[in-house]
């Protein structure tokens, strides 16, 4: 069996998973501070990638990425880069798809973060960079952390707009989701049925290091509350 | 030297015009009923709102001045502000929070271990926040302050979020500490109580609007507005109009009186004590018949409400505290005759 899609895909979706997670991080709390026109703006333009169907992404991002297209040919021509096509084309499908769930589970942690705490950073003298990366941040780690994986996991099945903008080529751009496909088209349901195993497998893996991930935050917690013996 | 607010700001609801001076080593109440803007006066002088205008002023240090347009961040204002829910960061143990406010890297360990010391919490350095009994946290919480060396101290309802029991306590704890401070401490709160007992001097806020600033016992025994009245915990009030000679026609409760000290400019009400109030025998001056309404039994005392002259309705009653085993000799006299003490009235403005 040719293992290259499994790689293939887990380069694609860790890669995009890592740009997601600084930008909807960043996009999360500069958009949060917005006056609320545009931010209602921004925040229909950043989740719309949920809801469009993958093809529609897949769309814009081959009127933009396109060989003939003005990002496309400037990169072709500068750097010789092609956009289409290629395996790492994936990644802006996946890292467009998955986007928005980086993003608004970030926003919904940063907006229950309690502000008193920001206030009380302010006024002991430390920097709002500070604040945000010693307090706010490990504060929101459950809603990050779930953000981030949920975002890896739906890299991990992005198909639509990945077919459109990389295509099927066996060894080069072929991924779990378009290799089932493939394989399914062609008649050979037994193939098909292994890459469906491996993703099964996969989708199971991550499910299982996000409950013990949890669990490992939660343990100090309980352990911890009956040593203190509340004296006063 | 010392600290100077003038901060106006309109809040849609209501406008805050609050204005008044404290000096260092004074402890200032600012009392005042739920939302009348006493929090807010202290968020403007920690830098944390913007005042629409006004001029903040700390030890000589101008803080905030919107004609010469000077906003000091909250970073360099040296404020330190001490929050109804101590905003202890959850994810820092207490030596951690603590060492957060050290300014002076060099000076981190021995300022935490100084402060550990000082405030009780020896044992307590690795654990989090939410390990700890309220008491507890608030001592982090004013630990993590003064590491940060503030200039001036800002207490928001400090004792709000303890359970009554530890409150005497903490109150205890929290007054020896603050005698120790050198700078100005404002202390909000709606408790006439905790102001009795902690402040030296006390400022009243009323609807946003600041009235002068007065040495507490000031408050308690001669207030001279209706607001301050309220807060010190005056329960009989009437509206009031002077009737010349001084002396004033207390409108509710439908008798004339004669006060001991001169009227104030704008009489608009006047005021009693419940437990200055005095049964007696028969008519005279500034006496009045009422005639019983409720008995309420406390542990210690009895409260009697009754109606006068005036009515039966709200500020027309009276509201009268006897010892224990006093009342049943005056229980069947109708009416029973009360005296209202000269000295012991209260005539008052609106607004000071």
């Amino acid at each position: 069996m040719d293992w290259y899609p499994l790689f293939n895909s887990l380069r694609i979706a860790a890669i995009s998973t890592v740009l997601i997670f600084f930008l909807g991080i960043f996009a999360a709390y500069y958009v949060a501070r917005l006056p609320r026109l545009v931010k209602g703006v921004l925040d229909v333009v950043l989740t719309l990638p949920l809801v469009l169907p993958p093809t529609v992404v897949g769309y814009f991002l081959l009127r933009l990425l396109g060989p003939k297209r003005v990002l496309g040919m400037w990169f072709l021509e500068v750097f010789d880069l092609r956009l289409t096509m290629v395996w790492y084309a994936a990644i802006f499908a996946s890292a467009v798809v998955a986007f928005p769930l980086m993003y608004r589970t970030a926003r919904g942690a940063f907006e229950s973060f309690d502000v008193t705490l920001a206030h009380a950073g302010r006024t002991l003298g430390k920097s709002d960079t500070w604040i945000f990366w010693r307090v706010m941040l490990p504060c929101c780690k459950q809603g990050i952390i779930a953000g981030t994986v949920l975002a890896f996991a739906r890299a991990l099945g992005e198909y639509g707009a990945t077919a459109m903008i990389a295509g099927y080529t066996p060894g080069k751009t072929a991924t779990i989701s378009t290799t089932v496909y493939q394989l399914w088209r062609t008649g050979d349901d037994a193939g098909a049925m292994r890459w469906v195993l491996v993703n099964l497998a996969i989708s199971a893996v991550v499910l299982l290091c996000v409950n013990m991930l949890e669990k490992k935050d939660a343990r100090p917690r309980r352990q911890a509350a009956p040593v203190s013996g509340e004296v006063e | 030297m010392g600290l100077s607010v003038d901060v106006h700001k309109d809040l849609g609801a209501f406008r805050l015009d609050v204005s008044f001076e404290t000096e260092s080593g004074q402890l200032t109440g600012l009392l005042g009923a739920s939302g009348c803007g006493k929090s807010m006066t202290l968020r403007c002088i920690a830098g944390i709102e913007r005042p629409d205008r006004g001029r903040i002023v700390l030890d000589g240090r101008v803080l905030f001045d919107s004609e010469a347009h000077i906003d000091l961040p909250p970073q360099q204002r040296r404020v330190g502000y001490l929050f109804q829910s101590y905003a202890l960061f959850p994810n820092m143990t207490v030596e951690q929070n603590i060492a957060v406010g050290v300014r002076e890297k060099k000076a981190r360990r021995e300022t935490v271990e100084r402060l550990v010391r000082t405030l009780y919490l020896e044992g307590q350095e690795k654990k989090y926040p939410r390990q700890l009994s309220g008491g507890q946290q608030q001592r982090v919480a004013l630990a993590r302050i003064l590491a940060s060396v503030p200039e001036a101290l800002l207490l928001d309802e400090p004792f709000s979020a303890l359970d009554s029991y530890l409150k005497w306590q903490v109150e205890l704890e929290l007054s020896d500490l603050l005698s120790s401070f050198p700078g100005p401490v404002l202390f909000v709160t709606h408790n006439r109580d905790e102001v009795q007992r902690l402040c030296q001097q006390v400022c009243v806020l009323d609807n946003g609007r600041s009235q002068a600033v007065l040495p507490v016992q000031q408050l308690f025994q001669a207030p001279r507005t209706l607001s301050a009245c309220l807060l010190s915990g005056c329960k009989n009030i009437s509206r009031a109009r002077a009737a010349g000679d001084g002396q004033v026609e207390a409108l509710d409760w439908g008798v004339t009186l004669t006060p001991a000290g001169p009227l104030p400019e704008g009489l608009s009400h006047i005021g009693v004590r419940a437990h200055y109030i005095k049964p007696v025998d028969g008519p005279g001056p500034n006496r009045l018949p009422c005639t019983v309404e409720r008995v309420v039994e406390n542990v210690f005392s009895t409260v009697v409400m009754l109606s006068t002259p005036g009515g039966s309705q709200g500020f027309s009653r009276l509201r009268i505290e006897l010892e224990k085993g006093r009342w049943p000799e005056l229980a069947d006299r109708d009416p029973l005759w009360l005296e209202l003490p000269a000295g012991d009235l209260l005539p008052l403005t609106r607004d000071g």
